[in-house]
């Protein structure tokens, strides 16, 4: 018997037995891959459980991983199993053993991992695919898990991971790191990590530990290339700055009744002092290089809210430049509707609802709450009760999750009591949902 | 006293995430056996593979092992009062959680 497991020890190792067994069977084998990764799984819960876990548990996992491997190249002799680069050594008896054991040295594993992160960012893959095939292969979400983070359902994820496995599967060989095509590659991961961290944050599921996870993956894998010198670029370290800066604030943003605290209202002293010192310090190291990506302005605005001692205290007119610089560069109606909201507070609401109604292509928001929330917000603000109370009524007709929906009903009960008053004149101290 | 074996059949494939919280709840499980007194040996799992041997002929087969659901996956030794003793200790076992189940049957004392 030993210490106590951490609590995600067996999906951890999943992702890393995975990427081992590809690298031994080649990545036409991936459902090969996972089917050993299970087994070594299932053995060691089996064992476990009667004999208590073991001193050193990876090792004991490596250890049985490693028999599988061979056991199953012995038995499948006749099928081409192991990858055309390590066929040869992998089919001879004697060159077999010391090739599997350098498979699973400690260092390559983590490149391992790295790399079967890039062949299943395939730029051909949906978002949604690329984000639910990161989560399946390499953090051992199973479909109904998948489903249960984005209130699908699991035979939709699981056709969805059927088809993007076969598409992986067909690409015969692992991404290399030193190919031509990393750069593309790599913002592709860039995104899929950016939108898994999102899907934490904002996601569809109500259960918060469930989205404190999908974040903590998040990091998990940004750290895997911030930790290799071909991935770790500016635009990286500026996404991981972005990932640990919001991250700090994920207590904050309930209350004591699990319910959506508004940013301006969240309780500083809750929100992580390690966790934005960190992003301050991978965004100072971010600073490098020619390229100023969305990550760096987006992380940049993130450590003005971080640093922040109060929502009165933040720098709106500074928050406003650098969205200005965003436009610019990546313009979106999301950035647009950011920017309105940070000029509502710098200039006042009135200014930021003119800013909102000149946002180009906001029928683009039809499925996304806040844009109606900040008409209302910011209505309520300017004195409009009633205006306010339209918005909010249509912003929880697409709000994602029954959290969010219990957010705007309480800001639409707001509106109505000022307008039943007839007092729109005074608003409370309220704002928007926390956006990132 | 009489002994009795517990014969476990397999439920549904589990997550790794899943799995763990599976293997906490059969460690908490088998110490409240062991507390109970009724806890004679934790036993082993099985392979999933073998052979079946039959016939007079010794007609060698793989058996049906392939399906993991129902296949008995290990066993355990718990001593009890009698059968109905022996199957009310079966409460709390975490392999009902994942659609398995206890076979539950006296070892033949000579």
């Amino acid at each position: 018997m030993s210490l106590a497991l951490d609590p995600h020890f067996f999906r951890h190792e999943w992702g890393r037995l995975v990427a081992v067994l590809v690298r031994a069977f080649g990545v036409q084998n991936l459902n090969l891959a996972e089917d050993v990764a299970q087994e070594t799984l299932w053995r060691a819960m089996e064992v476990w459980k009667r004999q208590g876990t073991p001193d050193n548990p990876s090792a004991w996992l490596t250890t049985t991983a490693k028999r599988l491997v061979i056991d199953e190249l012995r038995r499948e002799r006749s099928r081409q199993l192991a990858t055309p680069e390590l066929g040869r050594l992998l089919e001879s008896e004697w060159t077999r053993v010391p090739v599997i054991e350098e498979l699973f040295a400690p260092q390559p594993l983590r490149d391992d991992e790295l790399r079967m992160m890039f062949s299943l960012s395939q730029p051909r893959l949906s978002e949604e695919s690329r984000v639910s095939l990161v989560l399946h292969v390499l953090c051992g979400f199973r479909p109904e898990e998948i489903a249960a983070a984005f209130l699908t359902s699991t035979d939709a994820v699981a056709k969805r991971l059927q088809r993007a496995k076969a598409l992986v599967a067909a690409s015969r060989s692992l991404f290399e790191l030193t190919d031509a095509d990393l750069e593309p590659r790599l913002e592709s991961v860039q995104q899929a990590l950016y939108l898994l961290f999102n899907e934490g944050y904002h996601g569809a599921n109500p259960e918060a530990a469930v989205r404190e996870e999908l974040c903590g993956e998040a990091l998990r894998l940004v750290e895997l290339l911030t930790g290799h010198p071909l991935t770790r670029t500016p635009s990286t370290l500026a996404l991981s700055a972005l990932l640990h800066l919001h991250a700090a604030r994920l207590q904050a943003r309930l209350n004591a009744e699990g319910e959506l605290l508004p940013f301006s209202e969240q309780d500083r002293s809750k929100w992580n002092h390690a966790l934005i010192d960190k992003g301050l310090q991978l965004l100072e190291q971010s600073a490098t290089g020619p390229s100023l990506s969305a990550m760096h302005l987006q992380a940049a605005i993130a450590a003005c809210h971080a640093t922040a001692a109060s929502a009165k205290d933040t720098p709106w007119a500074h928050i406003v430049s650098l969205y200005d610089t965003m436009m610019r560069l990546h313009p979106s109606p999301v950035v647009a509707l950011n920017r309105a909201i940070a000029v509502a507070e710098a200039e006042g609401p009135r200014q930021g609802l003119c800013e909102l109604r000149a946002i180009e292509g906001a029928d683009s928001f039809s499925r996304y709450p806040f844009y109606e929330a900040a008409f209302g917000e910011l209505s309520l603000r300017a004195g409009d009760a009633t205006e306010a109370a339209v918005h909010f009524k249509a912003a929880m007709a697409v709000a994602r999750n029954p959290m969010e929906q219990r957010f705007y009903e309480a800001r639409l009960t707001a509106a109505r009591q000022l307008e039943a008053i007839g007092r729109g004149d005074s608003t409370p101290a309220s704002s928007l949902e926390d956006n990132p | 006293m009489s002994e009795f074996v517990y014969l476990y059949r397999n439920g549904e494939k589990m997550s790794p995430e899943q799995m763990q919280q599976q293997m906490g709840r059969w460690v908490a499980w088998m110490k409240d056996l062991e507390t109970k007194g009724a806890l004679k040996n934790p036993g082993h799992p099985l392979e999933r593979s073998g052979k079946v041997v039959s016939g007079s002929n010794r007609a060698v087969s793989d058996g049906l092992f392939a399906e993991a659901k129902d296949v008995i996956g290990g066993f355990t030794i718990v001593e009890a009062r009698d059968v109905d003793h022996a199957v009310e200790l079966t409460a709390g076992c975490p392999i009902f959680l994942v659609g398995g189940g206890v076979e539950v049957r006296p070892i033949m004392k000579m």
